[in-house]
């Protein structure tokens, strides 16, 4: 266990959240946004694993396999939406997709 | 035991058979039991005095505890002594005939069970009134009988002017009222307790106060109560407007009984006064002012049923002023007779109106002695008893207080035989317009039946023999006789001053019949003044009641009710509309916006978690 020390893998796990979130929040394009989703997904699992090896328990493992799986079901919802969207909009533009507000 | 509590129970009964089923039961049920309660609970007097007499002592029986709270102990106790024995042979006595006179009168009026049911609710509680042994329950009886007053004077509620007057007497009444309960209160802060007898026995000791003190407040409390429910100035007002009510309702409660009930409660109260002479001097002034005002005002009205009324009012003025010189067993003894002889001015008045087929106006009568012979002579012996004409009735009753009252102040005495002189002329007046002279009408005069004219015939017999009821030596046990020989020369003075206003009345409105008009138009401003009854409705409105209307709809509406509590109850309402329409700002349906929103919060999270640490 003298390899890679815990806080790389954490810094790797913020940087890659960081990124995701400020792609949700700028790019405009929805399968990019549904992607940047999975990339803080896939940052959260990063650390659930590390803390894992860290800790010697193996919760971090099994967090991971619900996130996967949770993440496997949304991705299969999210793309049948984006579908349905483009089919009736024929955009993708996420600032467009607004009619669901007061 | 002698159950007196079956005396005001059966009326009670008889209100609730006929408030609960009297819409579905025919008329000569509803009679039965109206009547009939109250006619066995005249012989149940009766029967308990048989078994009571000579009820030198006070006899009092225990049914239950009312309120025990502290040392506030107050039970369902009633008692009778000879005051209470006397008030209730007159309250059942007369009250049987009013209601078989009523039973005629009202034949053809509609809501006729409802005002049995008003009429025997009015009997329970004036006899609880009279059977009370404290202050508390003798409260109970003295508002059951307003609220009484208040639904029979607006029996008619479809008319306007009948409901206002329901009102007049309830909302005067209540002035009254709030000094009668502050005396309770003061009786219970001196005495510790609200019981008649405890209360006389503690007060029995103490010294007269020569100076206002305790029991001073108390007396004047206890007057400012009997002066609402008895009709004395300043709260009279509301007793002439009380006659829109049914006649025998008048004659019952506005003449013969409630009227009295202040007469009674200060009477019974004598122990109280007795040590309280500036209080007495109040009592005394208070009744020798009503009656020379409302006498005076009784001369100038030409409605039949309002002369009565003023003649009530002054009427009870003289009661006061027995009780105000002490006289106490001569302010009861004017209670009975005067219950006898105004209760049948008052049936009289309403047979005449009967057959007049609902004239009041004195101007549209004259000459019906032919016509209604037997309601003119019974009307008579009235007129005779109430004039002071001996040997009848009035005679006997007002001598009795004329002469206290002259055994304590000579002043008081002649301006009492000037007020009897008034009084005969006002009577006279009313009858000579009535029944001599001609026909001035349009109506066709019918007798009244043999159910209305009966009553009127008992009343008449007592009318004119009541001043031989010796009153005043029954009452010896409980008030103490007052020495004095009779002066047959203020007796006299008396006589000739009613004597005088019966002529005066006939040579007016007889004899020279034109000459009251032109005496009236030459008198201009002061005939004015008194047939406005001096224009008391009116000042009372001016500094009264005017300006507590207009603090209710300036102060009390549109400040405080509409300003102050609508404002912050729809003032809370506009800030919740105010902050949402700001909020929903936030929903702006921008995937993006929200997005930002929940990172913002996460930041903050971790940041406020992070501090906490």
């Amino acid at each position: 266990m003298n390899g890679v020390p815990l806080s790389w893998y954490l810094i790797l796990s913020a940087i890659l959240f960081a990124l995701g979130a400020a792609g949700f929040m700028i790019r405009k394009n929805m399968i990019t946004v549904f992607m940047c989703i999975e990339l803080m997904l896939n940052a959260v699992n990063l650390s659930f694993v590390a803390f894992s090896r860290h800790f010697k328990t193996i919760d971090g493992q099994i967090f991971t396999f619900f996130v996967m799986v949770v993440a496997a079901a949304e991705a299969a919802v999210g793309l049948a939406i984006i579908l349905t969207v483009f089919r009736n909009r024929s955009t993708l533009q996420v600032d467009d997709i607004d009619s669901l507000r007061l | 035991m002698h159950h007196l509590w079956l005396i005001p129970a059966l009326p009670l009964a008889g209100f609730l058979v006929n408030g609960l089923f009297g819409r579905r039961l025919p008329k000569a049920i509803i009679n039965a039991v109206a009547v009939g309660s109250v006619l066995l609970s005249f012989l149940w007097v009766l029967q308990v005095l048989n078994g009571l007499m000579p009820l030198e002592t006070l006899y009092v029986e225990r049914y239950a505890t009312w309120i025990a709270s502290g040392s506030l102990d107050i039970p369902y106790e009633l008692a009778i002594d000879r005051l209470s024995a006397v008030m209730l042979l007159v309250v059942t006595g007369v009250g049987l005939l009013i209601h078989i006179y009523a039973t005629g009168y009202m034949s053809h009026e509609d809501g006729y069970y409802r005002f049995f049911a008003y009429l025997n609710l009015f009997m329970f509680f004036m006899l609880t009134l009279v059977l009370a042994n404290n202050y508390l329950l003798l409260f109970v009886g003295w508002e059951g009988v307003g609220l009484c007053s208040y639904l029979l004077i607006g029996f008619y509620y479809l008319k306007n002017s009948a409901t206002t007057a329901g009102n007049k007497a309830f909302i005067v009444n209540r002035i009254g009222d709030f000094g009668f309960a502050l005396a309770i209160f003061l009786i219970f802060i001196q005495f510790g307790t609200l019981d008649f007898p405890a209360v006389f026995s503690a007060a029995q000791p103490l010294p007269a106060e020569s100076t206002a003190g305790i029991l001073t407040a108390i007396c004047l409390l206890l007057m400012v109560g009997a002066a609402g429910k008895s009709a004395q100035v300043p709260l009279y007002v509301w007793l002439p407007d009380a006659m829109e009510g049914p006649t025998p309702v008048s004659a019952l409660i506005h003449a013969a009984t409630m009227v009295t009930a202040g007469v009674y409660m200060v009477a019974r109260s004598s122990a109280l006064y007795l040590k309280a002479p500036l209080a007495m001097d109040v009592v005394a002034l208070i009744g020798l002012l009503t009656a020379v005002l409302a006498a005076t005002i009784g001369m100038t009205q030409f409605d039949i049923k309002k002369v009565f009324a003023y003649s009530t009012v002054s009427q009870l003025g003289y009661m006061f002023l027995a009780l105000g010189v002490g006289a106490f067993s001569a302010g009861i003894f004017h209670v009975v007779t005067h219950a006898f002889f105004k209760a049948l001015l008052f049936l009289g008045a309403g047979s005449v109106i009967h057959a007049l087929e609902g004239e009041q106006d004195l101007r549209h009568m004259g000459g019906l002695r032919k016509k209604i012979p037997i309601t003119f002579l019974t009307l008579a012996c009235a007129w005779v008893a109430i004039a002071g004409v001996p040997p009848f009735s009035g005679f006997h009753s007002k001598d009795e207080i004329l002469l206290a009252a002259h055994h304590h102040a000579p002043w008081m005495y002649w301006i009492g035989v000037v007020t009897a002189g008034i009084t005969a002329f006002y009577v006279s007046r009313a009858m000579f317009l009535c029944f001599f002279g001609s026909y001035r009408g349009h109506h066709h005069p019918h007798e009244s039946p043999v159910s209305m004219w009966g009553p009127l015939a008992v009343l008449a017999l007592l009318s004119l023999g009541g001043g031989y009821t010796h009153i005043p030596q029954f009452l010896a046990p409980v008030f103490p006789l007052a020495e004095g020989a009779h002066d047959f020369t203020l007796v006299a003075i008396s006589v000739a001053a009613g004597l005088t206003g019966i002529g005066l009345a006939w040579f007016l409105y007889i004899a020279k019949p034109g000459l009251a008009d032109s005496i009236a138009s030459s008198l201009g401003g002061l005939y004015k003044l008194v047939y406005n009854k001096y224009f008391v409705d009116e000042l009372y409105f001016a500094t009264i009641i005017n300006p507590a209307i207009a603090g209710s709809r300036t102060v009390l509406w549109k400040f405080l009710d509409a300003g102050l509590i609508d404002g912050t109850v729809n003032g809370a309402g506009h800030m919740a509309q105010w902050v949402g329409a700001k909020c929903r700002r936030l929903q702006s349906g921008n995937i993006r916006t929200y997005a930002t929103w929940v990172v913002l919060g996460a930041v903050l999270l971790i940041f406020t978690i992070g501090g906490v640490r």
